[in-house]
């Protein structure tokens, strides 16, 4: 089985609020200091497809589209976490281009490799969360998407997956090819790799292709896309004052949030 | 007169996410001057249509065999036959599993633009743009759909319910031409629900994080929420250390919630479970740490261990029952 799982870059999404500024002109969010980092849920589908080479066998290939300068780190982790290969498509445009642009990269890049199975994305990213890469690639290859899975085992003919709902789960018998978007469970936190697949992964090789060697409208791409446009990016403010509850003893502190608990929930 | 269409699932029946829905589609169809068409799937359900009915200017209903219970690839073709015909200026759905796996595809296959987990819709010169939440819940973007529909996945509780409307809209029953598609099946469902009603729908929400150290303290939280009449709900690492099922997790990639109380046991308060449950109307917590950046959100709060206070609460609350 041929996997691709398609990985994101995003600034670490777990920088405390009191560090994190926004360029209200480019309508992104400043760098600062803050690390570049494999969105989780990219990491959660890379394990899921780990474990699930370990069962049924396969390759897989880990795919970014991202800038030059900071994405191979990406690659470079999920090769030590054992992906069999790596390739990244350059963006040399946009920082964020729209979904529908990163959809027809990726799905171009997929193309590209040749033979594939199974597609795998985040559900969403930690930045802009938009939530769609992983539908609109379906769309742009022609091929049925499962969204929000944790769990993939094989099955009579093809794939047996388990995703997540409102209320619970849901499991599809699904025949390949597929595309499925991940989130997380217990069973898919992403592994910490070894110090020695670290060293051998930054000697293994990347291959690099551009926007005008995938066959997309690159110049579109670049200028961001034609779906959708950010025409303002800000930080909302928010003030509550907490009064914490007041007594001398534990028991007269508790007593006083069992009181105002009672007189909230007795409101409504 | 252009058209809004608003997608429901009729198995959910008309309830505070469908009327949310429909309150979205009616207040964008009033700034575009637009009529409003609500386009139900799913099992037949005369309450649901009548009630829909009362709200918007027509009722399409699909309610054929192939359609009595979800399947991704199935209605997904559904809807867009079922919408193109409108040929809508805007497509609404509602933000649960099943419209957010499908607004990206059916806008790709309605030629349109999609954008989620809207808090906010309006026109800009002919333009809709959105509202949501990036960066985790620290930043707020508006975004503008540059195609035509412009199909959004509401926060379906940040909307007002359609008001009544002056005349009750014809219910027309519609059917799609579904080819047999067993790429994808869905075979075995399974609720695993913390209480009786749906967690975006609890009027009070004890939630446990991290800092609770296993699964045991689920059961306390459970306890006392059913003494108050709320549920339980989890903060993303609870979820991941397997304390309690996902479908627990509150979060921006969880339940958004939006309870009289919420209750945030041994939680931080990283901005990703603020994105939540910031439409809470009263928030409290305990928290060990007194600088935990949850008490920035919280009324009121007390910083303690977890394991003092909540078989203390207990006592206290069954005493004042
Ligand atoms: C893309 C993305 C999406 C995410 N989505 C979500 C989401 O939907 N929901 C979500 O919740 N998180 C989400 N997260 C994760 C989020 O960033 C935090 O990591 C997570 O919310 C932390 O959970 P926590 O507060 O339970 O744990 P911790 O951060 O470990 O905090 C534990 C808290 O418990 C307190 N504590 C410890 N012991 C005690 C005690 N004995 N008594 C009282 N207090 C105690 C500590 O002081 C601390 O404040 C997401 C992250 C990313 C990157």
């Amino acid at each position: 089985m041929n996997i691709i799982v398609c990985l994101k870059q995003i600034l670490d999404p777990e920088i405390p609020v009191r560090d994190f500024r926004v360029d209200s002109d480019k309508k992104e969010a400043t760098r600062g200091s803050a690390n570049m980092v494999t969105n989780i849920f990219c990491e959660n589908a890379l394990e899921t497809a780990l474990q699930l080479r370990e069962k049924t066998g396969g390759k897989i290939t880990a795919l970014i589209f991202g800038s030059v300068e900071s994405a191979e780190d990406s690659l470079r982790k999920a090769l030590a976490m054992k992906a069999d290969q790596a390739m990244m498509v350059i963006n040399d445009g946009h920082p964020h281009p729209d979904p529908l642009a990163v959809a027809q990269v990726l799905a171009a890049a997929i193309r590209k490799t040749g033979e594939f199975d199974l597609v795998m994305v985040g559900r969403e990213s930690g930045d802009w969360g938009v939530g769609q890469t992983g539908g609109l690639i379906a769309e742009e290859l022609g091929i049925p998407c499962v969204s929000f899975v944790d769990q993939i085992e094989s099955g009579a003919d093809g794939l047996i997956v388990k995703r997540q709902t409102d209320t619970g789960w849901e499991k599809a018998g699904a025949r390949l090819p597929l595309v499925v978007t991940v989130t997380n469970n217990e069973f898919n936190v992403p592994r910490i790799p070894k110090t020695r697949d670290i060293m051998m992964s930054s000697r293994q090789p990347i291959t690099k292709l551009t926007l005008d060697e995938i066959g997309v409208n690159a110049g579109e791409v670049r200028a961001g896309g034609s779906y959708y446009q950010v025409v303002d990016l800000s930080i909302p403010v928010k003030d509550v004052n907490c009064e914490f509850v007041s007594g001398d003893t534990l028991d007269e502190k508790v007593g006083n949030l069992a009181k105002r608990i009672m007189d909230i929930a007795q409101a409504l | 007169m252009s058209n809004v269409v608003v997608c429901l699932f009729s198995a959910s029946g008309y309830d505070r996410a469908a009327q949310g829905v429909a309150g979205a589609g009616r207040r964008l169809a009033d700034s575009l001057g637009a009529k409003m068409h609500i386009v139900a799937i799913g099992p037949s359900n005369p309450d649901f249509n009548s009630q829909a009915a009362a709200v918007a200017d027509s009722v399409i209903v699909a309610d054929q065999a192939e359609l009595s219970e979800y399947q991704p690839e199935i209605c997904l073709e559904a809807l867009k036959q079922l919408c193109r015909p409108l040929e809508p200026r805007a497509v609404i759905l509602s933000n649960d599993t099943w419209s957010q796996e499908l607004a990206p595809r059916l806008a790709h296959r309605l030629g349109g633009s999609a954008a989620g987990d809207c808090l906010d819709l309006t026109v800009v010169d002919g333009s809709i743009r959105i509202k949501r939440s990036v960066y985790g819940g620290k930043a707020v973007a508006t975004i503008e759909l540059k195609r035509s529909p412009a199909v959004a996945w509401v926060r379906s509780r940040a909307f007002d319910p359609a008001a009544l409307a002056a005349s009750t809209g014809e219910i027309k029953h519609a059917s799609a031409e579904i080819k047999p598609d067993d790429r994808t099946r869905i075979v075995e469902r399974k609720s695993e629900t913390s209480g009786e009603a749906r967690l975006e729908d609890a009027k009070l929400i004890i939630s446990g994080g991290r800092g609770l150290g296993g699964p045991e303290p689920f059961k306390d939280l459970q306890e006392v929420a059913a003494m108050l009449g709320g549920q339980v709900g989890a903060s993303r690492a609870a979820c991941d250390s397997g304390w309690c099922p996902p479908s627990w997790q509150i979060g921006q990639t969880g339940k958004k919630v939006a309870p009289g109380l919420y209750l945030a046991v041994a939680i931080q308060g990283a901005s990703q479970h603020i994105a939540g449950m910031s439409d809470s109307k009263v928030v409290a917590a305990v928290n060990i740490d007194p600088d935990a950046p949850i008490f920035k959100h919280c009324k009121f709060g007390i910083v303690e261990d977890y394991k003092k206070v909540i078989p203390l609460l207990k006592e206290k609350l069954a005493a004042m029952k």
